[in-house]
């Protein structure tokens, strides 16, 4: 029986789920088959206010390309997008908006917080300008930077999806998850 | 040189109107009473020498020393490119004073602005709400007995920054 190695991975176009492994066959939980096709296939949202998202515009372009981590295809609709990325300065104002299309999302839904501004209201300390999108919608992976370089947003999606990848196929339906959107007041 | 045929013109039939005549970098400057603000705007809007026929700005200042809040009013003639600034002072604990909407329709959204911001209340303004900040807000914020920071921010403190 072969052995999946583990530290030096041989090029492979899809790594493969842990499992019982023969000639031509794969025995492995259905969470993992799950989770690798989630990893590979999510649809972002892009909701983008300011420089950030010129920054994200670099990383869909050719040279930087989130094309190879599947998630070339941009949903513009929250109701068919796995995960919003929020790049941008949010003001007071937008607040309610971007709560809206959080909660127009189908679950399972993750949020990615790109610079400074979304997550912690960066350098606009001042009264129209939300102190960071975690105050009203909860936020999976925080990007830092003024803006990032395209690599940590790379970085930040891959972090999605090792979210993705390994999450529990029943954890939205846990009681913890519910409490915790309850703290935001959705649903 | 034309400044001074603006001066003339308000002179004819507002002389007991002008508080204060300035010229800041070229740029004309009369501080006026509030009463007749509009009926003077109205004037110098139909002369025919003055003709200042496009409102380019109207915004509120705080004096907190004074406790006044100044309205000011930027008109421009756009036949000889001339333009004038109009200030008029309103007490900060009830800053009332007249709509200019019936003389320039641009007028309302500048004055929800100036309401926003300031708190003047224009009488007479066809729907006085707020127009930028959110609708939940309680406060002027561009008062200066307002912080500009956002009270509720808590991770900045001397330690990490050395402020």
């Amino acid at each position: 029986m072969e052995t999946v190695t583990q530290n030096t991975k041989p090029l492979t176009l899809g790594e493969k789920p842990e499992g019982y492994e023969g000639p031509g066959f794969l025995a492995t939980s259905l969470e993992k088959v799950v989770g690798m096709a989630r990893k590979n296939s999510i649809w972002p949202l892009p909701f983008a206010t300011s420089c950030c998202g010129i920054e994200f515009m670099a990383t869909m372009g050719a040279h930087y390309d989130l094309a190879r981590f599947g998630s070339e295809r941009l949903s513009f609709s929250p109701r068919q997008a796995d995960l919003l990325m929020v790049m941008g300065t949010i003001a007071k104002k937008m607040g309610p908006v971007l709560r809206q299309v959080y909660e127009q999302m189908a679950e399972p839904r993750w949020v990615l917080s790109v610079g400074a501004c979304a997550s912690s209201g960066g350098i606009f300390d001042t009264y129209s300008v939300l102190q960071g999108i975690d105050r009203i919608i909860p936020v999976d992976v925080y990007v830092p930077g003024c803006p990032p370089r395209p690599e940590q947003i790379i970085d930040g999606v891959m972090k999605i999806q090792h979210l993705v990848e390994t999450e529990s196929l029943r954890r939205r339906d846990s009681k913890e998850y519910k409490a915790m959107l309850n703290k935001y007041g959705i649903e | 040189m034309e400044q001074e045929r603006v001066i003339e013109v308000l002179k004819e039939k507002f002389e007991g109107e002008i508080l204060q005549i300035e010229t800041h970098y070229d740029f004309l400057t009369l501080s006026l009473k509030k009463d007749k603000i509009v009926e003077i705007i109205h004037y110098l809007y139909h002369h025919p020498d003055t003709k200042f026929q496009y409102l380019t700005t109207l915004s509120g200042i705080h004096y907190p020393d004074l406790n006044q809040i100044a309205v000011m009013y930027q008109l421009h003639n756009l036949v000889s490119n001339q333009r004038i600034r109009i200030k008029t002072y309103l007490p900060a604990d009830n800053p009332v004073t007249k709509t200019l909407t019936p003389v320039f329709l641009s007028a309302n959204w500048m004055e929800r602005e100036t309401y926003d911001f300031f708190g003047v209340r224009f009488e007479g303004h066809p729907d006085l709400r707020r127009i930028l900040n959110v609708d939940e807000m309680i406060i002027f914020p561009l008062r200066k007995e307002y912080p500009l920071e956002d009270q509720t921010r808590e991770d900045k403190n001397d330690n990490m920054f050395g402020r």
